[in-house]
């Protein structure tokens, strides 16, 4: 079982990374929970969402302790990071004050750098970094990134660079 | 085909499948996912939707709608469905079937806009006036939200009764994979004769409360207590999870009951003998289901809710006579605040058995 949570401001594509997490493993027949924050959330304030990755049926969706925590920003690192599980993996945007990266559980991901001309992608290099370790292929999160953009056809491809170079950044990861 | 669903859409997109054709509402939030679905998704169907002008309005015309033969739903969150009371027992009292379904959030007042389980009193008591219940389905995961809701309307055509569906603001906004029934087909469902739907020049039909003879009227509860009498036989549903040789239950409905699984599955790798007892209906409370795991192991029984102790009269009332005289306590969070499976385990193995909720 993977609990992961996933924690930014509004605006940074928090909900949706969570989302497609959830697709991926749906696309890989495991049993999945995504639960979103519904405060009055806005663009700029703060946002997270909770994602369960089982296989067998999920039971609790509300998460304490992650096993991974996917933090775009300080608030999110000082909130989490003192509740992540033993063993568990921290993917932080490059962005982060050096005193939350100092743990080696810590992966810092280049976001800016990795997602290139696509900034909005930020949130895309991330759920490409964090797969291997929530234990889920490139593949299903390419059909999770294609299902959330269908309406969007115009977005896909340059979502799909930056998913592997997310990928391909974190993939020798133990 | 399972599709990864919110629990408000999947309620709605349940609803179209069992037939529902109006849906009269009013925005509240964690439920505006229900009344949003509905705007778009009923009309595809032929049906109707109308934003309302408030939640009085909304539950007459459920009863206008419900009473005219269609099958007819609305949707709020608690302060919402403070408002639809005088309605619902309108709708009880004229023998009118309908689904509600209430995504509760935290009070009194406008309260908050976060989980809660509050509404407990209100949904299984009766909460307009007059004596009536209404069927309650507390489910606890986005499939469970469908099959009930689906369930819901043929259960309400059958008592020709209010049937509510309790959630939560988690369940509400939570999204799992989900299946939806293949949808009915309206000319297959049993004809209502009582409605009022335009005699044809054939008898006078008259949907109404009033009774002015109180014989008349006292026959007419008794009427509506058979109904509820079958309803505890015939409806009441519950799930037992670990709980063979369990001498601690957790008794938990909704989405609580999925955070208590959790905390017996670490509670046993700790070495503790917990359990987990989840009514699935509310009302009926499975009274005789809970008493049965008394006359087992199980000795001590904690009520973990959203709310400040109100699921816990009902565990009382179903152990009340037990010959082995298990001790209740509770454990709960509230103002919208949800527990975490690590604080429930924390709490069972400290030993402690609270008698109010306030730590």
């Amino acid at each position: 079982m993977k609990r992961i949570i996933v924690s930014g401001f509004g605006g940074q594509g928090v909900i949706s990374l969570g989302l497609m997490l959830s697709y991926a493993a749906m696309k890989e027949n495991l049993n999945t929970s995504f639960l979103p924050s519904y405060g009055p959330e806005m663009r700029g304030g703060t946002a997270n969402c909770s994602v369960v990755i089982s296989e067998s049926e999920v039971a609790s969706p509300v998460i304490s302790r992650p096993d991974i925590l996917v933090a775009f920003n300080e608030p999110s690192l000082a909130r989490f990071l003192p509740k992540l599980a033993e063993g568990g993996r921290v993917f932080a945007a490059s962005s982060a004050k050096e005193e939350y990266l100092a743990g080696g559980n810590v992966c810092v991901v280049p976001v800016h750098e990795l997602c290139g001309n696509n900034q909005k992608g930020q949130n895309i290099v991330m759920l490409g970094a964090v797969l291997s370790q929530a234990s889920l292929s490139y593949k299903s999160a390419e059909e999770a990134v294609r299902e959330v953009f269908k309406r969007k056809p115009q977005f896909v491809e340059a979502n799909l660079s930056c998913l592997k170079a997310g990928y391909e950044f974190a993939k020798g990861l133990k | 085909m399972k599709k990864l669903m919110k629990g408000n859409e999947a309620v709605a997109e349940a609803a179209i499948a069992a037939g529902c054709r109006c849906f009269f509402g009013y925005p509240i939030t964690p439920q505006n996912e229900v009344p949003e679905y509905m705007s778009w998704r009923l009309k595809e169907v032929g049906g109707s939707f109308v934003q309302a002008e408030s939640e009085v309005s909304a539950i007459n015309m459920v009863y206008g709608a419900a009473g005219a033969g269609v099958r007819s739903m609305t949707s709020s969150s608690s302060p919402g469905i403070s408002l639809k009371q005088e309605g619902i027992s309108y709708i009880a009292g004229a023998q009118v079937p309908c689904v509600i379904v209430n995504m509760m959030r935290a009070g009194p007042g406008l309260g908050g806009i976060q989980p809660s389980q509050s509404d407990y009193f209100q949904a299984t008591k009766g909460g307009g006036h007059g004596d009536y219940h209404m069927l309650v389905y507390a489910p606890s995961s986005v499939q469970e939200a469908v099959d009930l809701t689906y369930k819901a309307f043929f259960r309400a055509d059958y008592y020709r009764t209010p049937v509510m569906i309790l959630g939560d603001g988690m369940l509400g906004q939570m999204m799992e994979p989900a299946e939806i029934p293949e949808a009915v087909d309206l000319s297959s469902l049993e004809p209502k004769p009582w409605a009022a739907s335009g005699n044809n020049g054939g008898t006078q039909r008259v949907i109404n409360s009033i009774y002015m003879s109180p014989d008349a009227l006292e026959e007419h509860n008794a009427m509506l207590t058979r109904r509820y009498e079958e309803m505890a036989k015939v409806d009441v549903m519950s799930e037992s999870y670990r709980t063979d040789d369990a001498e601690v239950v957790l008794v938990a409905y909704g989405i609580v009951a999925r955070i208590c699984k959790a905390a017996v599955d670490m509670l046993r790798e700790s070495g503790v003998k917990a359990g987990l007892f989840r009514p699935v209906t509310v009302y009926p409370f499975p009274y005789e289901e809970i008493k049965k795991l008394a006359d087992g192991k199980a000795r001590k029984f904690i009520s973990v809710e959203l709310s400040c102790g109100q699921l816990i009269e009902d565990v009382k009332l179903g152990l009340y006579d037990s010959k082995n005289r298990p001790e209740v306590g509770i454990f709960a969070r509230v103002g919208g605040n949800v527990m975490s499976p690590e604080e429930i385990a924390d709490y069972v193995k400290s030993g402690r058995l609270s008698k109010s909720w306030i730590k």
